[in-house]
């Protein structure tokens, strides 16, 4: 079986992150080309030396390839606001990695293929979506959430100068995604960078606010499952403690421990967006292959 | 600048009325205090489960306090990650000109985007460097530069914790006053009962800025009392500006009647400063002591070995739990 030709936008953390994630775990995807802005980045020397096409050229790098088909973003939500009409207008699907969230949100855990398929453009959320959404979503497919309310703590070390950049960017998309995709009525998103030493691990406080008095076993099992769920591509990721109930609010707190292909295991923030993005663009891409496209 | 009605938010679990908001401004007025800050204790955005919800909401505050506060100008707190740039804007529409805008003290970066905006709104920016206890005092500066680049016109040393002793205020403080271009300002906590004396240093280092709360109302033990800081700076013959009548009055006949708990150095403010952990953690600390059946300084005492930063006050919960645990 072939593979399907990708792009990857931004050499930084992320970005080199995901390129060893598709090159030593990918079964339907190859990179064809890694590209940023930054000559003098350590992740296009390091795809070089993997014998990866990388350069310093930006977007004009991939749009040269026609070959590619699919392009995940992990510049910023400001670069990707230019990214993405030229990518559509190459027929590029763009998996964005960034706040921008021009396409509809992705969260794996919660439901891939029905928002990952034909459409042009998907939006991983945040960091934070990825590891709160699903615990939100756990809660609101068993009773009604009237409000959420996340709180993600990262380690320092793990944010780049795109989150920092971001901040006010990465609440409002993590709240919108609580409700678009976790079915929370309301949301609110805090962030909280933590330069400790040694690092911390990433890690959520989820609040969910219920309509009614809650079915606390029903809950309880449904957020079990869903943490298998996530496993399934993120295994570090685990409840810290068990959620607790306090009255109509349940409290869960997740703890999120980095893989370690290429960043450090306290980089959990970063490894659970690369495993999503990775786990969205591989259903795509095998479909893709299904369905006998041409590369 | 007075923080009363911002950092006196903790003391009150952010529950001020529109009266007390305004009685408290208009006797703030009245003794002529420089700079008024009316927000959550958390800052703009804060009124949260994390952090405790307000009886007002942001906008409300700012609409109490804007009528009645004659020359003085209106302040809000904003820590980026909790308030966003839309709360700056609709500060600035209710009246506030100036903009304090905090991160913990290692994290400038994270507020370029909410200085550049409140200076281009016209606010004056106030930069917040907290826990400037938890880093070197070479690094307390690499980050004010930062601030500075971004458009802020003062940079604050913040000993959140209420952690510093004089001499580490000095040497923050000194630092900043001989690097930077614009002014630099202290803001204390009274956990080890050295408010006054540490804002006393950073006096004569030369800090341009000081922080006060009438009768010391604020997080953990409280900030340096404003009416006692005037009256301490007028016999040692600085020119304050403030009435000191009037801001005597402010504190004993506007505050103390609104307080809801004495503003003392008690086991667990003690504990803070001791363990340098962010002081608005004292009452989040002492309700989870309560329903987990601890000692409250173990648990601070724990969040001081961990590092945690502000904000993170989920982390009680999750230390009394593991401590439940152990146990």
């Amino acid at each position: 079986m072939g593979r399907i030709r990708v792009g990857l936008l931004g050499t930084g953390n992320i970005g080199t992150d995901l390129l060893i994630k598709i090159f030593n775990k990918s079964k339907c995807l190859e990179v064809g080309m890694f590209s940023g802005i930054d000559p003098e980045s350590e992740g296009i020397q390091r795809a070089r030396q993997m014998g990866i096409p990388a350069s310093a050229d930006g977007i004009n790098a991939i749009l040269a390839d026609p070959s590619i088909k699919i392009v995940f973003d992990a510049t910023s939500a400001k670069s990707h606001y230019v990214h993405a009409p030229l990518l559509k207008e190459a027929g590029m699907i763009a998996i964005d990695l960034t706040p921008a969230a021009i396409g509809p949100y992705v969260v794996p855990a919660v439901d891939m293929n029905k928002s990952t398929m034909g459409e042009p453009n998907i939006n991983m959320v945040t960091c934070g979506g990825q590891a709160t959404i699903p615990m939100v979503y756990a809660v609101s497919r068993i009773t009604e959430v009237s409000y959420s309310e996340t709180v993600t703590t990262i380690p320092s070390k793990s944010a780049g100068p795109g989150t920092r950049a971001n901040i006010d960017e990465f609440t409002d998309t993590t709240a919108k995604g609580a409700k678009v995709i976790g079915g929370a009525k309301l949301s609110k998103s805090i962030i909280i960078l933590n330069p400790a030493e040694p690092p911390i691990l990433n890690q959520h406080t989820i609040y969910v606010v219920l309509e009614q008095e809650p079915d606390q076993r029903a809950i309880l099992a449904s957020i079990e499952a869903m943490v298998d769920t996530v496993r399934g591509y993120v295994p570090g990721y685990r409840l810290k403690h068990p959620p607790f109930f306090d009255g109509k609010r349940v409290t869960i707190m997740v703890e999120v421990e980095g893989a370690g292909d290429f960043l450090p295991k306290y980089a959990g923030n970063l490894d659970i967006m690369t495993s999503a993005a990775l786990a969205a663009g591989e259903a795509i891409a095998c479909k893709m292959l299904e369905k006998g496209v041409i590369q | 600048m007075d923080t009363t009605l911002r950092d006196g938010s903790h003391s009150v679990r952010h529950q001020y009325s529109a009266d007390n908001v305004a009685k408290v401004t208009s006797a703030l007025a009245k003794a002529r205090i420089d700079t008024i800050e009316v927000t959550h204790g958390d800052g703009l955005g804060g009124s949260s489960i994390q952090y405790g919800f307000g009886k007002l909401s942001d906008r409300e505050l700012l609409q109490a306090a804007k009528p009645v506060i004659g020359n003085s100008k209106l302040a809000v707190l904003l820590l980026p990650g909790i308030g966003i740039k839309e709360d700056l804007e609709m500060a600035y529409r209710e009246g506030a000109r100036v903009a304090r805008i905090c991160t913990h003290v290692t994290e400038a970066d994270i507020s370029a985007q909410h200085m550049d905006l409140a200076k281009k709104i016209g606010m004056e920016v106030v930069g917040f460097l907290m826990l400037a206890h938890m880093v070197e005092p070479q690094k307390v500066l690499e980050q004010a530069k930062l601030m500075e680049s971004y458009g802020a016109d003062v940079v604050y040393v913040v000993d959140s914790a209420g952690a510093m002793v004089p001499d580490h205020v000095r040497s923050r403080v000194s630092l900043l006053v001989s690097h930077l271009k614009v002014k630099a300002g202290f803001h204390a906590h009274n956990n080890l009962g050295l408010a006054i004396g540490n804002t006393l240093a950073a006096i004569e280092e030369g800090v341009d800025v000081v922080d006060g709360s009438l009768a010391g109302m604020g997080a953990g033990a409280g900030n340096t009392p404003t009416e006692v800081l005037v009256a301490v700076l007028d016999k040692m013959g600085y020119e304050t500006g403030v009435d000191l009548y009037a801001i005597m009055d402010a504190a004993e006949d506007v505050v103390r009647p609104l307080m809801q708990r004495p503003q003392v150095i008690d086991k667990s403010a003690l504990s803070i400063g001791y363990a340098g952990v962010y002081s608005s953690f004292l009452l989040h600390t002492a309700r989870a002591a309560e329903k987990y059946k601890l000692d409250p300084r173990d648990i601070l005492i724990e969040l001081g070995k961990r590092k945690v930063v502000g904000g993170q006050e989920d982390m009680i919960v999750d230390v009394a739990l593991e401590l439940t645990r152990a146990r």
